[in-house]
């Protein structure tokens, strides 16, 4: 069973077996509006917790991800580059971000679960 | 029905309203045509559509209609300062000595319009307390690229080009980021605090060896006087760094404070905005940089000098002030129009018209604080500055949202004021009115505002529906932005 974390700026990490997905929460897409445009970063490439990894456009702003986790890209999500709006349609599933190695499963503890990240945005709205 | 509204036309392309059948002239055939083109000589159709000249007429005419401007009425666009520009400025500049003239003939033979730049140089360099200008930037954008390539060369020149990280806070004009981008520079974000200030502790802990400056927008985007600017450029400056100031906001000060006196050390001016000088579809913008006496040695060339009596283009690097610019800019040596408007305005004002210009904008703003704020949101408690900034909270227990209320601003006869920015205050709305308007006006658009704030809860479907008098209501700014239609091409009829 996977386990998944949030951040306060709305990405969504799930990890499983030292493997993590990364996207970005429905509460966020919906705050965006319809997202147009999305640069996601390189496979290969690597990242410390916190540093902005990618850019996703909306009508209304742009906005950058910052990775939840230190660790190396696996994989991204490529068919957003043509089909954008699957972020808004499906955020948590196959709106997905990218795929990366966690690298310091420890920093996992300083992220919050599904029941904080609720009690953050409901204090939100 | 037509899309027509009222008289105001559903303007059809060129393309749609021509027929290539058709012509506006009548020439008399070419005779004796001898072909020095050979095989490239063509004689087919080329797809231009025909026009009479009554149709081109009344094309671009209705064109021109749809242009809103400040000459048509209020324009509230938060951080824009769409000012009126007085004609007297329009009169000035179309003397022949500025119009006519242009930048590659003799010094001796424009003497007067060199003056001219030499003299809204000094008066500009008066005003922000700075101690160099280059007038040569086409509007803002270009203005801060310009004072952060000064400060990229100064790097440079004292072997610091480690220093790689600009700061930026989270409630700054785009271009801020991505001028600082675009020179190489690795932005880091700096948060704003609850009160919509930069946030003192989160600016300390982003500094370090690698800082190079930081921008700075004074008033900000949030319409607030940044209360800390001495003590973070203070310590920008302990830290080897340098205090850009994106000077769009100026009109908020001009005449009460100095940049200069709080340790900026290069700002641009938008001439188009605080100076009045038009923009908007209505003219080209111009952004003269002023720099400190650390920066003064790396501005851009050409430099205007009077020389024993005459005036100059000063431009060669050998010269002993000019031996660390970073050269030329741009071609020429800026928007001359737009000086003459300036100049033609400043001088109009006086330097106690230009204070007056200052006080009297930051009151309009702060009258529609105080008549909206039991009606809207005020994102802040407290005066404002020069532009006032709404949340959407008022709106909250409604499913309409920003974007609709500005929508039905439109039925209502206003252009809406800038939204969603800045991007740090939810569903934002920010209204700047400038001094241009008067009581009479000001109370106008209070009342129309509270009017639309009073029909939200009972009749939001209306707002989704806004706007109605438009020929074009809705565009639809989502498919716009996935599948732009970037070229006119013309229905093919189905085969029957």
């Amino acid at each position: 069973m996977a386990d998944i974390f949030y951040t306060k700026d709305h990405e969504w990490i799930k990890v499983d077996n030292g493997e993590g997905v990364v996207g970005i929460t429905a509460y966020a897409s919906e705050q965006l509006g319809d997202i147009v445009f999305v640069e996601l970063p390189q496979k290969g490439m690597s990242f410390d917790q916190g540093k902005d990894v990618a850019v996703i456009e909306s009508v209304k702003a742009a906005s950058e991800i910052y990775t939840p986790a230190t660790g190396e890209i696996l994989e991204i999500n490529s068919s957003l580059e043509e089909r954008p709006e699957v972020i808004n349609n499906d955020p948590l599933g196959s709106g997905w971000l990218y795929k990366m190695r966690v690298l310091k499963p420890e920093e996992l503890k300083s992220l919050m679960s599904e029941e904080d990240y609720n009690k953050l945005i409901g204090a939100k709205s | 029905m037509s899309n027509n509204r009222g008289l105001d036309h559903d303007e059809k392309l060129l393309f749609e309203v021509g027929d290539i059948s058709k012509t506006g002239v009548d020439l008399p055939d070419p005779e004796n045509i001898k072909n020095m083109l050979g095989s490239s000589c063509s004689d087919t159709e080329i797809g231009l559509a025909g026009l009479s000249e009554p149709e081109t007429l009344r094309h671009y005419v209705r064109l021109s209609r749809k242009n809103y401007s400040i000459d048509a009425g209020l324009y509230p666009l938060g951080s824009c300062t769409m000012k009126h520009n007085p004609r007297l400025n329009e009169k000035m500049a179309r003397l022949e000595g500025f119009s006519e003239i242009h930048p590659l003939q003799p010094i001796s033979t424009c003497q007067g319009a060199l003056e001219l730049i030499d003299l809204i140089s000094t008066w500009l360099k008066e005003l922000t307390g700075m101690a160099a200008i280059t007038m040569t930037p086409k509007a803002g954008a270009q203005g801060e690229l310009c004072g952060m390539m000064a400060i990229k060369q100064a790097l440079i020149f004292k072997k610091e080009s480690h220093r790689k990280v600009v700061l930026v806070p989270d409630s700054a004009h785009g271009t801020n980021p991505a001028t600082a981008a675009f020179l190489g520079f690795d932005v880091r974000t700096i948060k704003s605090t609850q009160e919509g200030l930069i946030d003192f502790e989160d600016f300390k802990e982003n500094i370090d060896e690698h800082f190079a400056g930081v921008m700075i927008t004074n008033p900000n985007t949030c319409g607030l006087f940044e209360s800390d600017i001495v003590k973070i450029s203070e310590l920008t400056h302990k830290s080897g760094g340098y205090l850009y100031c994106d000077g769009a906001n100026f009109n908020a000060v001009v005449g009460k404070l100095k940049p200069g006196d709080l340790g900026i050390d290069a700002m641009h001016i938008n001439l188009h905005k605080t100076f009045s000088t038009p923009h908007g579809g209505g003219g080209p913008g111009s952004g003269p940089v002023v720099f400190s006496k650390r920066l003064e040695n790396f501005c851009p060339t050409p430099l205007v000098k009077k020389i024993n009596g005459k005036y100059d283009l000063i431009e060669n690097l050998d010269n002993k002030e000019l031996s660390n610019s970073f050269g030329r800019l741009n071609v020429f040596h800026g928007q001359m129009g737009m000086f003459v408007r300036a100049m033609s305005y400043m001088l109009s004002h006086g330097s106690d018209g230009l204070r007056q210009v200052a006080e009297d904008a930051v009151l309009n703003a702060n009258y529609l604080r105080e008549s909206l704020s039991m009606h809207l949101t005020p994102a802040f408690q407290g005066y404002c500055m020069h532009e006032i900034l709404f949340s959407d909270e008022f709106l909250s227990d409604t499913n309409v949202e920003t974007l609709d209320f500005a929508k039905a601003m439109i039925d209502e006869g206003y252009h809406p004021m800038t939204i969603y920015f800045p991007l740090v205050i939810h569903g934002a709305l920010l209204v700047e009115p400038t001094e241009t308007e008067s009581k009479q006006s000001l109370d106008h658009f209070i009342e129309t505002l509270k009017g639309l704030v009073a029909r939200v809860k009972n009749d939001s479907d209306s707002f989704k529906e806004a706007p109605i008098f438009t020929p074009i209501r809705r565009l639809d700014e989502t498919q716009a932005a996935r599948k732009p239609i970037l070229r006119w091409r013309e229905e093919v009829p189905a085969k029957a």
